[in-house]
């Protein structure tokens, strides 16, 4: 269950000159987060930005009681998020989404993220190396000063498969064509994917060719966060009766084959 | 001190109602807030039969505001009344729903249906600007809302009636008399303007609609001299909203002339901003020593 909290910020650091990762506190959010959750941010306390900012859930210490998330300063929101300083308060809802990554009883899983897009996977491949599933993470950067968190997906999985679409560091071209590869050997119970919309559209296209199950996270403007604005819609085609869901309440992960991207 | 008010014949705890379309049917909120402290509820906008709503994206911020292309999804009317209504009804305030439909018939069959349930009153939406027929294009004349208002008054006997209003009109005040010369018991007012914003790199309109409402601390200012303008021309009783995100933002609509207030696209931003805006209403009559509410409904002073 989502809550309203100010949080108080531990730490602030820059991975890059337009990433920045903070960690705030709250035993409360740390101790229900579910991997794939995002959190819904107010980057000032004041009508403009008037919105909040949808930011996913890096890493959930339940022990420390601390989250932590990491985002690309992109807009005037994030720029001034990024401006907050340690020992500040932010007014934070989360965590939020009843659709989370599902690890399920799998023992052999593939993970795909793209760019910016594997920051809410390193949750997830945290779990499921604490499970004891055996893991493969693939994450696509388009350039080699891009990349990032190498070292930090390397410690939650069995192999990490890195790629450049240019070739300028780790594998060249695009990491879904080496999850395609491996997927004919290693033969995952299911891929979990979080990137760009032509990453996902691709994952989703060849997860449905293979039958094999996939969960995606997909992201979509949206307004409140809580499920009352109705902004978030995605196309859904799965069972239930309904043609949109909702990417804040039943989203942000969803099986591939239920929605369209 | 007392806050209490009267609108339309409901009894109000507060003037401090949540709008329609940025509450859902209460449930989702009632998470963060007690719904007991609301004056009242406008619901979700309500149709005779499920609507999909439009494509996304839907929703996109601008200055001090946001634009939304929603498209009035909602799951019709049966399914409010057996899901939504009997969950609602346990908390002790005001339930106002929203209805909208696509043609008159439509208008009038769903007020029969609202006329027979236990609801609180009925605000007639004939202002949503997102939708391809119906609503906003009944509102924007005196003679368009004056049927409407007068078709649905014949069917809905025993609940109070609000018509809510698009400012998407060169003169308000001519809507707000057809709603009055039909019988309305009250106009609510303003409904989002509608405006349009462009992604420069792909040179195309952000919402898939192209089009969708403004809403937001941006628009409050419009929303003011509306209300005050409509309640120079009619008589019956103005539920203010546009904007608001303070109990000094409710106290402005209520000097302009509302006797009650709705707070919409604040929710969005701060889930307790409704009880956060009651507090500062009640702040505001100890700092002037107001001892009712209702003393300062349309109590400014034009220079």
């Amino acid at each position: 269950m989502p809550i309203n909290q100010k949080c108080k910020i531990i730490k602030k650091e820059f991975l890059k000159d337009d990433i920045c990762k903070m960690v705030i506190s709250s035993p409360e959010m740390a101790k229900g987060a579910k991997p794939g959750q995002f959190l819904e941010i107010r980057v000032v306390d004041n009508i403009e930005p008037l919105l909040r900012r949808p930011i996913s859930i890096y890493n959930a210490d339940e022990q420390k009681g601390e989250l932590e998330f990491i985002f690309q300063l992109k807009g005037k929101g994030t720029y001034l998020l990024a401006k907050r300083n340690e020992g500040e308060l932010l007014d934070v809802i989360g965590p939020i989404g009843y659709g989370t990554f599902k690890l399920e009883e799998y023992k052999n899983i593939s993970i795909i993220g793209g760019g910016i897009g594997i920051f809410p996977l390193q949750e997830l491949s945290k779990r499921a190396k604490q499970a004891g599933i055996n893991s493969k993470i693939y994450i696509g950067f388009r350039s080699k000063d891009l990349v990032i968190l190498e070292n930090e997906f390397k410690q939650v999985c069995d192999e990490l498969i890195l790629t450049t679409d240019d070739g300028t560091y780790g594998k060249e071209g695009y990491s879904i064509n080496y999850l395609k590869e491996d997927v004919k050997k290693n033969n995952p119970d299911c891929i979990y994917a979080c990137g760009p919309l032509p990453m996902l559209k691709a994952i989703q296209s060849f997860s449905k060719e293979e039958n094999i199950p996939c969960q995606i996270s997909l992201e979509e403007r949206m307004a409140c966060g809580m499920g009352v604005c109705l902004g978030c819609a995605v196309k859904y085609v799965g069972s239930d009766k309904v043609n949109y869901k909702h990417v804040c309440k039943n989203g942000p992960v969803f099986n591939a084959n239920d929605v369209e991207i | 001190m007392n806050t209490e008010i009267n609108f339309c014949g409901m009894k109000m705890k507060n003037p401090i109602t949540v709008a329609s379309g940025t509450f859902g049917y209460g449930r989702e909120v009632a998470e963060y807030i007690d719904l007991n402290k609301l004056g009242g509820i406008c619901t979700k906008g309500t149709s005779l039969k499920l609507k999909d709503g439009n494509k996304p994206p839907r929703v996109c911020e601008t200055a001090s505001g946001m634009l939304n292309a929603i498209g009035l999804q909602n799951p019709g009317v049966e399914y409010f009344m057996q899901y939504d209504l009997p969950w609602l009804r346990k908390f002790d305030t005001n339930i106002i729903v929203n209805a909208c439909g696509s043609s008159i018939d439509e208008y009038v069959e769903l007020a029969k249906i609202l006329n027979t349930l236990d609801i609180d009153a009925v605000e007639l939406n004939l202002s949503c600007p997102n939708v391809k027929a119906g609503c906003m294009a009944f509102g924007t004349s005196y003679e368009g809302v004056k049927e409407v208002t007068t078709q649905v008054k014949k069917v809905l006997t025993s609940k109070p009636l609000i018509v809510k209003l698009t400012p998407n009109v060169t003169d308000i005040t001519q809507p707000a008399k057809g709603a009055e010369d039909a019988g309305a018991d009250g106009v609510s007012l303003i409904n989002t303007l509608l405006g349009m914003k462009i992604d420069i790199d792909k040179k195309r309109p952000v919402l898939a609609n192209n089009t969708g409402g403004l809403s937001g601390p941006a628009i409050m200012p419009v929303a003011v001299r509306m209300v005050y303008q409509v309640a120079q021309a009619v008589n019956i009783p103005i539920l203010g909203l546009g904007g608001i995100t303070t109990g000094e933002d409710v106290i402005e609509f209520m000097l302009a002339g509302a006797t009650a207030v709705s707070i919409g696209t604040g929710n969005f931003i701060a889930p307790d901003i409704s009880i956060k805006a009651i507090e500062g209403v009640e702040n505001y009559m100890k700092k002037h020593n107001i001892e009712n509410i209702t003393d300062i409904i349309g109590k400014v002073q034009m220079n």
